[in-house]
């Protein structure tokens, strides 16, 4: 039983692990056909020789930048409310939001956008995919900021506040620095889901505000391609090594 | 106002501006009528909905559920004898647990790709095969619902994985020993004994992944080629190409009536087992 189960887990593992790294494998091969042929950098060359990939991967870096600094900030505050006291209705929301389907929010927000544009003199474009960016990240940093709460003894910001400290430094003092891990964790967190989005950042993106997983899904539908297996590859080892640093911060 | 308010003022507006101001306008959409160009104009109705139970969407609704329902079986499958691994694993418990996470945190679309380059007709698969000899022309492994359940069912797996595995974590060995003692064999154990006491990991777990199966759009458009049609691949369809918003709005209001429903019936689930 024991050997069964262990034989059943390396098969488990590399069911997981293996589709990745043939992936990247591929990504070094000088052919373009799934035969080895020769070790070459050639793909990962024209990744930066390619105007729309270069594009991409800026205004994915702007995006998910704005993206993250703002639900974290959002995202920590709310947190640290509910942990003073909670609320049913917005954990309730937060809760809903993760679990509603991507396309559904996708065309949600384009529909709110679209109907806003009405009164407002504006357009799809940066602004609207940060939006909803943001609207969908919020819940993530919760989460993760309120598990790292939990930790946290409500008894430190009494006696701070029993020294003297108003409500402001014992937040500002006490709670935030035991929180530091825990919002770098969130933070982190919340770049890689903005960075990946496909689905909902192709309904609120405008002409000029294509992303990332936007090109990459372009030329995706269009057939593989080994300069798609090395933009996976890059990401997958940036992606990696953010989260490892994450999940550290989480632990710490 | 008290700093609590303050701080959650951000997440209130977050709330009515982005959340449930959206679901209001998708709401009254659905109620609408198509215009001539696409947009949306009086008079209210309620064709849409009816509209809903065509069989040819019916069909869709269907199949949506089915693909969900045998992903999330699929998954079940592989991943309980996983958490049981990691479960009774000693010393590399959290190494195992990071290799379950690790795919799972890396991106989404680079995930589905993957089993695009290795299932198209000049994949990895057809190639290694018609290298071997086994076959001479490749076989059509791309652009089938075996391919989306493949995708959806590797996509979703660490969703199965983790409940299952916190469950088995706080099982009590004593029963699995009072099982062996008993006279039963290990694999009855199992059947028994232990899958039957790690039910609410198992419910959990399958509802996190039938959740986001059924609302797919990414792995059935990449890896089904438009010809495996779910249900979020039509509400797509009618916000970009066929665009009639009333009926994209409709579609979207039961898929959020069926998983909020599916949410309702657990969290009641789960409250009555803690009592």
């Amino acid at each position: 039983m024991r050997r069964w189960l262990g034989v059943y887990a390396v098969a488990f593992f590399a069911f997981l692990h293996l589709p990745l790294l043939t992936l990247a494998f591929f990504s070094f091969n000088s052919s373009k056909f799934t035969r080895w042929e020769h070790f070459s950098l050639a793909w990962y060359g024209a990744i930066f020789k390619d105007p729309q990939i270069m594009e991409g991967l800026w205004n994915s870096v702007v995006i998910a930048l704005w993206a993250t600094v703002l639900s974290t900030i959002i995202g920590t505050l709310c947190a640290y409310g509910l942990w003073k006291h909670g609320s049913r209705v917005l954990t309730g929301s937060l809760y809903l939001s993760l679990v509603t389907p991507e396309i559904v929010t996708g065309i949600s927000l384009l529909a709110l956008f679209q109907w806003s544009f009405r009164w407002l003199n504006w357009q799809l474009g940066l602004y609207t995919v940060v939006l909803a960016h943001v609207a969908f990240s919020i819940a993530y940093v919760v989460i993760v900021v309120s598990a790292r709460l939990r930790t946290v003894s409500p008894a430190l910001e009494e006696a701070a506040m029993d020294l003297g400290a108003n409500e402001w430094q014992a937040f500002w003092h006490v709670t935030l620095p035991a929180l530091a891990p825990g919002i770098i964790a969130a933070a982190l967190l919340a770049l890689t889901v903005s960075f990946d989005d496909y689905v909902i950042t192709s309904m609120v993106a405008g002409v000029d505000s294509e992303t990332l997983p936007m090109v990459i899904y372009a030329m995706a539908r269009r057939g593989a391609s080994p300069v798609i297996n090395a933009i996976s590859a890059l990401i997958t080892l940036v992606f990696g090594g953010i989260i490892l640093v994450s999940e550290r911060m989480r632990e710490a | 106002m008290n700093l609590r308010s303050w701080f959650l003022l951000p997440s209130w507006i977050w709330m009515w501006l982005l959340f449930a101001a959206p679901f209001v306008i998708v709401l009254a959409y659905s109620a609408m009528t198509r215009g001539e160009i696409g947009g949306i104009e009086p008079p209210w109705t309620l064709e849409s909905y009816a509209r809903l139970a065509d069989p040819l969407y019916l069909t869709i609704l269907w199949r949506s559920f089915l693909m969900a329902a045998v992903a999330t079986a699929l998954c079940l499958v592989f991943a309980f004898p996983a958490a049981l691994f990691i479960s009774r694993a000693t010393s590399r418990r959290n190494l195992y647990l990071q290799l379950v996470m690790l795919p799972f945190w890396t991106s989404f679309l680079v995930r589905t790709y993957a089993w695009l380059f290795l299932l198209r007709d000049t994949g990895l698969i057809n190639t290694a095969l018609q290298a071997l000899g086994l076959i001479h022309a490749p076989l059509p492994l791309l652009y089938n619902d075996g391919a989306v359940l493949l995708g959806l069912v590797y996509g979703y797996l660490p969703f199965m994985v983790l409940p299952i595995y916190a469950t088995l974590e706080r099982l009590d060995p004593s029963l699995v020993e009072a099982a062996a003692d008993l006279g039963a064999r290990p694999l009855t154990t199992v059947l028994r004994v232990i899958v039957p006491l790690s039910k609410p990991g198992i419910v959990a777990g399958s509802i996190l992944v039938f959740i986001p199966c059924l609302g797919a759009f990414l792995t059935p458009d990449l890896l089904g080629g438009g010809r495996t049609v779910m249900v979020g691949n039509l509400v797509q369809n009618q916000f970009t190409t066929a665009r009639d918003w009333p009926f994209g709005s409709a579609i979207s209001i039961a898929l959020m009536a069926i998983v909020t429903l599916l949410l309702v019936v657990f969290l009641r689930r789960e409250s009555e087992s803690l009592v």
